[in-house]
């Protein structure tokens, strides 16, 4: 090797070692909310196909949906939600070529996390 | 010879050549669903829970009816297209293919049901 600058160069992140950082959490994040949410699309089709159909379809698809189990996974869908409600909202700003130096970006990482929570507390407390 | 100019060739394509109608849908479909949300998941999560009967009249009123309808359509395109960006990234060849009919069968059969369910109950 005529030119050794092996020590020097800047390396490629490799995942595995990477430190996570508030950007990279939120923006994967975004990407599993939105996706996740297909799940919380069809529960609530087949329960709201349900309460069309028969008092008896819709006792089966209510009894799960508000059994604790359905709780726990209505409750995360309003999380997800909110977080991806909240991301959009970033990513609006984002894509207006607003936010993007490192210390706003990490700002509106953060805001989307504890907003997301405020927010599915809230709609907790209302609904 | 070409009437066009190249600027009015150029406007509106990525260097791909196409793909910025997908970006400007999702911002269309965004603004959208971020004005109705809100008030959705309120309804939404006050019907579910109550007994079958309040359920039925909830739905039966207009803007439930109009709101949910609406959720349904923008929503699963919303996410159609959202899932075809990660599907892309992510898988390639036959999968993608594959990948990509599922969560388009998909979203169209849901939003379908869906708007069945509620004409049922709401007409």
């Amino acid at each position: 090797m005529a030119d050794d600058t092996s020590g020097v160069r800047p390396l490629s992140p490799h995942l595995q070692i990477y430190r996570w950082q508030v950007p990279m959490l939120t923006s994967i994040l975004t990407r599993i909310t939105g996706n996740a949410l297909i799940v919380s699309a069809l529960l609530w089709v087949w329960w709201l196909l349900a309460a069309a159909t028969s008092p008896e379809a819709f006792a089966t698809a209510d009894g799960f949906l508000t059994s604790w189990f359905g709780d726990l996974v209505m409750t995360l869908s309003v999380l997800g939600l909110w977080y991806h409600y909240l991301a959009g909202l970033r990513h609006l700003i984002y894509d207006a070529g607003r936010g993007l130096d490192i210390p706003t970006a990490e700002k509106l990482g953060w805001a989307c996390i504890i907003g997301s929570v405020v927010l599915t507390v809230l709609t907790l407390i209302i609904v | 010879m070409r009437y066009l100019t190249d600027r009015k060739r150029a406007v509106g394509k990525g260097a791909a050549g196409t793909g910025t109608e997908h970006h400007w849908y999702m911002q269309v479909s965004a603004v959208g669903l971020a004005l109705i949300v809100p008030t959705f998941i309120i309804i939404a999560g006050r019907a579910l829970g109550s007994d079958h009967a309040s359920v039925l009249e909830t739905f039966s009123h207009p803007i439930p009816a109009i709101l949910t309808a609406l959720v349904l359509v923008v929503g699963l395109q919303h996410f159609r297209r959202g899932a075809q960006i990660m599907i892309e990234d992510y898988w390639h060849g036959t999968t993608k293919k594959a990948a990509l009919i599922f969560t388009t069968v998909f979203s169209y059969g849901l939003t379908a049901t869906g708007l069945f369910a509620l004409a049922k109950i709401a007409l």
